[in-house]
């Protein structure tokens, strides 16, 4: 498995927009391109142990490169860990099955649902808008792509394989993935290293669309004002995005404009604070909430489990409520959220 | 003992407590004959159930009189039979002693009697005194005040203000001759803020588990709760770092309760060693501040890649700040089988790493699974480290592994030159051996002084089998 | 319905399920009249264990410590375990094996010989069940069949009781009616006393009778019947308690209330609260009185003190005594500076008035249901 990376393309480059847009390393165009040519010629580069793996750069490249991928394939040659090795440990553990996972569930037809490492929400993913679906859930459908944070892209290649297996076994065509970072998992990453998908990924934003687009007739417009909390993998695949707005505007929520929203957005912090940057966690995170504040946002969207479980705290400190996607919408069709 | 002399001893006891908090029977008395850990079960002739001090007064008199074995009890959850009547006996049942004297708030002391559970302590103070607590065990709420202390037990204090035996304000304490004394302040005056300078030390009914009188009444100190807390995991895959982290955190003088951790299953944690640590504060600023400075202290283990915090989810951040913390009494049912025991070793932090590896092979060659727990006392002074080992009560080879296990554990213990906390009789019997044969002597006769009948919980650091 | 004991030797004898969940005092009602570590909930895990293991043999004891559980739910509330949810069916299981031996105290045998021969506990003739409610209409497609059940049909109290919530109702304009002669015992009891079989005859019984009569909506007045029948099989009508339907008529602003000028406590019953987590609405009913004043007791919602009535002792009174489980609650309720204790069930509401009595109370605290003080808020001030 190897990333489809073309060093032409970063050459003729000329903007390096995956360096200059960073919003936690701050270069201009010269040391940008100081850095990419580093990274090219997969030579150190400060870039590789002050990167805070956000997946930004994998939006700002227009030229589809893969630069984050790229990054991380380097910080594992190079033995750099973004975070400390006990962390990493836990992180590589917290994959393994244990008994209690099903390898396979012989009784899932579709519509299915993937949650992934979230059992927690398989009875809120319930109700009208998953109506008939089977949940596939544990270690065994794990999609790995964590592990990009951890600068661990090997750890995904020697799973991912065995994962796509245990979905496939199961004969299904198209699955619903709760987890954005499933999505991107199998689509953005496995398209980068040609990694052979057998089932069509849908997001469950696509899902929550057309069902919701089914209800149409016994929503109730919801009249608030949301802030979107972007987390990263989003960035890897932003294609199915516009569904977002879609759902907003059926279920009539007003998306606020605001300045860390976009290409702009920040993250939770979840992932700051693992890398033990406890200052740069603090800072986007009241950075960010002051930001849903100022826009006079009444909730705050999670599309993420992980920004939820990171930020729902501090968003609701600040007067904001946190809520997940899903919940938001079972609130349009009249059901209770949780 | 005879039927006659039982039937006597029967009548004395309804005169002095009344028939109902009597019983001779056999269905009451095999629930005291056993506790939930794993040593051998052995009925006493009678339950009591006190009211009064003069009640107790006058048990311990017929006891003396009739030359029967006393034993007192609380909720009887040290695991390691220590409230077990080895000997027959009256079993004395505290818990109808459940009132709570007095809670001194500029002095912060409670007083309370024998009886107390820790919850009930708990939701009394957060009622009517919530900036002050107790240091709180990890022990089931029903565990009582006294039991923990008689033990030398440690609660969520522990790091800031040492061990909760150390925090004993005024005793009241029957004799085994029936006499009443109260020792502290109290024994002056109508306070009950310190033992110490009264020459009569609290000690000696401290960690001798009833073999020298029973306390009715004590006296503990009370410390500022503060209205926020939180907790910060501190993981480390090397255990020789642990004393380390340990020294450093606990110089910031920040931290309130340290504790560690370490188990095999799941795989979550296999391979590293979690240090918890907890914060408290009035406000947001206070909480940071201390969070700050222990992330600083931390900061080289940190820069080296050899240690970091974890981000924590609502629900295991929820289940550390729970008090007590359940997970503890939940491990009895890791097996399905409704329970454990565990060698609380009391060892020099430095011990850590030896300690962590013996119970890895101890559980290796027992083929038992295990789990570890510690929570550092003092500014690291010491640590309490658990080595503990569940069991299926239906398995009796799960059983039987579990106490091998557990036997080697004080064994550990002792050849690391740590003290077993809460001893089981074997235990006992090692460190009687193994001790400095001055204080064996000492034991000797200081339980020869206050009890020269031998009535008093009999079994327990007696020198004879 | 019957849970295997499979399990029973699990339960490690913590006693956490001694307390409520807010750990103020012991909350196991045997537990708290006995003192002895047998009754407590781990306690009698352990000694039904040794029984069913021959450890110990079956004596007056072990039917005591057994029939004392007045299934009121602490300890599967307060249990840490994964298997707290079925230590109450554990309970009810080993008395039903007792049943089954043949081995229940005489008073548990009376009980349930009464309910079966007579269709009440206390063994009195079916013809007194409505003599008092000759003037109440009966059921006749109705929408809600008002279930009275034996606690408000033979005690003097559960009468008063039954009359009041039918009063407030009729005030309300609500369409209902009684069964009458027919009515048949609910079962609570019945199966709480491990007689499953009895049980789910009467079960049958009543479910039979209100489809025939084309009952949709069954209203009961006592919580015991609510928890009954919801657990009936194959149910084909909805049940609620009464204080769900007042709460609902107070919203409403079906009830003309000028107000009460009276301190309550609310007690609730553990069949609303803990067995089906109705701990709002009562109050809500209260707090919606002009000039009631509403105070908590230190032990309430998941953590209240049982009144001691369950699992037929309002009938046996095995728990009688000065520390019997409705005195202590009494001197509880008091300590709150209440004047009225507010029920919601008219076993408590006995066991309740019967304590204040014996605690030489009555110029301090009265026991008032909630239907009750919701006329007196009718009437005025």
């Amino acid at each position: 498995m190897e990333l489809k990376f073309d060093r032409s393309l970063c050459e003729k480059c000329g903007t390096y927009d995956c360096l200059t847009k960073c919003q936690y390393l701050r270069l201009d165009r010269e040391g940008a391109r100081r850095e990419i040519m580093k990274l090219i010629n997969r030579e150190d580069s400060f870039v590789l142990r002050e990167c805070v793996t956000c997946y930004a750069c994998e939006e700002y490249c227009k030229k589809g490169n893969h630069p984050f991928y790229l990054i991380t394939e380097l910080q594992e040659e190079k033995g750099i860990l973004p975070v400390p090795k006990p962390i990493l440990r836990q992180w590589i553990n917290t994959g393994i099955p244990t008994k209690r996972d099903p390898q396979h569930f012989p009784f899932a037809r579709e519509p299915v649902l993937s949650l992934c490492l979230f059992p927690e929400f398989v009875e809120e993913l319930g109700g009208r808008l998953f109506e008939g679906f089977s949940i596939i859930v544990g270690r065994h459908f794990f999609c790995q792509l964590a592990y990009l944070h951890f600068g661990r892209p090997s750890i995904i290649k020697e799973r991912l394989p065995r994962i796509i297996e245990n979905i496939a076994r199961h004969g299904f065509k198209e699955i619903v993935f709760f987890h954005d970072e499933c999505y991107s998992t199998f689509t953005s990453y496995a398209r980068a290293y040609g990694i052979e998908v057998p089932f069509r990924p849908v997001h469950y934003f696509e899902h929550l669309y057309k069902r919701l687009k089914e209800l149409e007739g016994e929503i109730r417009p919801l009249r608030v004002r949301v802030a979107y909390q972007r987390n990263c993998s989003t960035r890897l695949a932003p294609d199915k995005e516009h569904y977002l707005d879609e759902i907003f505007e059926l279920i009539g929520v007003e998306r606020v404009r605001r300045e860390y929203d976009g290409e702009n957005a920040l993250c939770c912090g979840g992932i700051f604070r693992l890398q033990q940057r406890y200052d740069l966690y603090v800072d986007v995170q009241k950075r960010n909430v002051e930001d849903m504040v100022r826009a006079k946002a009444e909730y705050c969207v999670f599309n993420c489990p992980m920004c939820y479980y990171m930020l729902a705290e501090g968003v609701s400190k600040a007067g904001v409520r946190p809520i997940m996607l899903h919940q938001l919408c079972k609130l349009a069709v009249g059901e209770p959220s949780r | 003992m005879r039927s006659v002399k039982k039937e006597e001893i029967y009548k004395a006891l309804v005169e002095i407590v009344g028939r109902d908090y009597v019983s001779d029977r056999k269905e009451d008395l095999y629930i005291y004959s056993r506790d939930p850990g794993l040593e051998e079960a052995h009925e006493p002739d009678f339950v009591v159930m006190p009211k009064t001090v003069e009640e107790v007064q006058e048990i311990v008199r017929l006891a003396n009189r009739e030359r029967i074995p006393v034993v007192p009890v609380g909720a009887s959850l040290s695991l390691s039979g220590l409230t077990i009547p080895y000997k027959g006996g009256i079993v004395v049942d505290l818990r109808r002693m459940d009132r709570i004297i007095e809670v001194n708030r500029m002095g912060r002391y409670a007083v309370v009697e024998a009886g107390v559970t820790q919850g009930k302590l708990k939701a009394y103070l957060e009622e009517n005194f919530p900036d002050l607590c107790h240091s709180l065990p990890e022990a089931p709420p029903s565990a009582t005040i006294v039991g923990n202390l008689v033990i030398h037990g440690q609660g969520h204090l522990a790091q800031q203000y040492g061990f909760n035996s150390s925090m004993v304000t005024g005793l009241e304490v029957v004799l085994p001759s029936g006499d009443v004394c109260r020792i502290g302040s109290c024994a002056l005056g109508p306070y009950w803020f310190s033992v110490e300078p009264f020459p009569v030390p609290a000690g000696l009914f401290l960690g001798w588990f009833g073999a020298t009188g029973i306390i009715t009444k004590v006296g503990i100190r009370l410390y500022p709760r503060k209205r926020l807390r939180d907790v910060e995991v501190f993981v480390v895959e090397d255990p020789k770092l642990v004393p380390e982290v340990v020294y450093r955190v606990a110089h910031t003088e920040m931290a309130e309760d340290l504790t560690t951790s370490a188990q095999p299953y799941p795989p979550i944690y296999q391979g590293i060693v979690m240090i918890q640590v907890y914060i408290n504060g009035d406000t947001e600023e206070e909480l940071e501040f201390k969070r700050r400075l222990i992330w600083r202290s931390l900061k080289e283990i940190i820069d080296a890649k050899e240690g970091g915090f974890m981000a924590l989810t609502p629900d295991i951040r929820g289940t550390l700040l729970e008090e007590p913390i359940p997970t503890l009494t939940r491990f009895a049912d890791v097996l399905r089988g409704g329970g454990f025991v565990y060698c609380g070793a009391i060892i020099p932090v430095e011990k850590f790493p030896e300690a962590l590896k013996r119970l890895f092979e101890i559980a290796e060659r027992h083929q038992v699974t295990f789990a570890h727990s510690g929570r550092v006392i003092g500014r690291g002074h010491c640590m309490m480290f658990a080595f503990a080992y569940p069991f299926n009560r239906e398995d009796a080879a799960s059983m039987e592994r579990a106490k091998k296990a557990l036997d080697e554990s004080y064994i550990a213990t002792l050849e690391m030159g740590g003290i077993p906390w809460k001893p089981d009789l074997s235990a006992q019997r090692m460190m009687i051996e193994r001790m400095d044969k001055g204080a064996a002597e000492l034991l000797k006769r200081i339980r020869k002084l206050l009890d020269p009948n031998g009535i008093m919980s009999p079994a327990n650091w007696g020198v004879e089998p | 319905m019957s849970a295997s004991l499979a399990d029973i030797h699990r339960c490690f004898r913590c006693g956490w399920c001694m307390l409520p969940t807010n750990f103020v005092d012991y909350n196991c009602p045997p537990y708290v009249r006995f003192r002895l570590e047998g009754y407590s909930p781990g306690g009698r895990l352990w000694l039904i264990r040794a029984w069913l293991k021959g450890e110990l043999e079956w004596s007056e004891r072990l039917a005591e410590v057994l029939f004392s559980c007045v299934a009121c739910r602490n300890c599967a509330e307060s249990c840490q375990m994964r298997f707290k949810d079925e230590i109450v069916d554990w309970i009810v299981t080993a008395k039903s094996i007792a049943v089954e031996k043949g081995l229940v105290p005489p008073k548990v045998r009376d009980f349930l010989e009464n309910v079966a021969r007579f269709g009440n506990p206390w063994g009195l003739p079916r013809a007194q069940r409505m003599a008092w409610a000759t003037g109440v209409k009966r059921y006749d497609k109705d929408e809600y069949l008002l279930y009275l059940g034996c606690e408000s049909c033979y005690p003097e109290r559960g009468r008063e009781m039954a009359k009041n919530v039918i009063a407030v109702l009729e005030a309300a304009g609500v369409s209902l009616g009684v069964l009458g002669d027919e009515e048949e015992c609910d079962g609570n009891e019945v199966y709480m006393l491990g007689e499953l079989g009895l049980f789910n005859e009467l079960a049958s019984r009543n479910a039979k009778k209100f489809k025939e009569l084309g009952v949709k909506k069954v209203l009961t007045v006592s919580p015991h019947a609510y928890n009954s029948m919801k657990k009936y099989p194959g149910r084909g009508f909805e049940v609620l308690h009464f204080t769900q339907l007042l709460h609902e008529l107070v919203q409403r602003g079906r009830l003309a209330l000028s107000g009460v000028r009276y301190k309550v406590t609310y007690h609730d019953p553990c069949f609303l609260g803990r067995y089906n987590k109705v701990y709002l609405e009562p109050r809500r009913v209260l707090q919606g009185i002009p000039g009631l004043q509403l105070v908590e007791m230190r032990r309430s919602r998941e953590s209240a003190f049982c009144c001691g009535g369950g699992g037929g002792n309002f009938v046996f009174d095995m728990l009688y005594g000065p520390e019997s489980p409705a005195r202590v609650r009494v001197r509880e309720a008091l300590e709150t500076g209440a004047e009225v204790l507010a029920v919601a069930c008219p076993i408590c509401k006995c066991m309740l008035e019967d304590a204040v009595k014996d605690e030489g109370l009555e110029d301090r605290i009265g026991v008032k249901d909630l239907a009750e003080i919701v006329l007196d808020a009718m009437k005025g001030p």
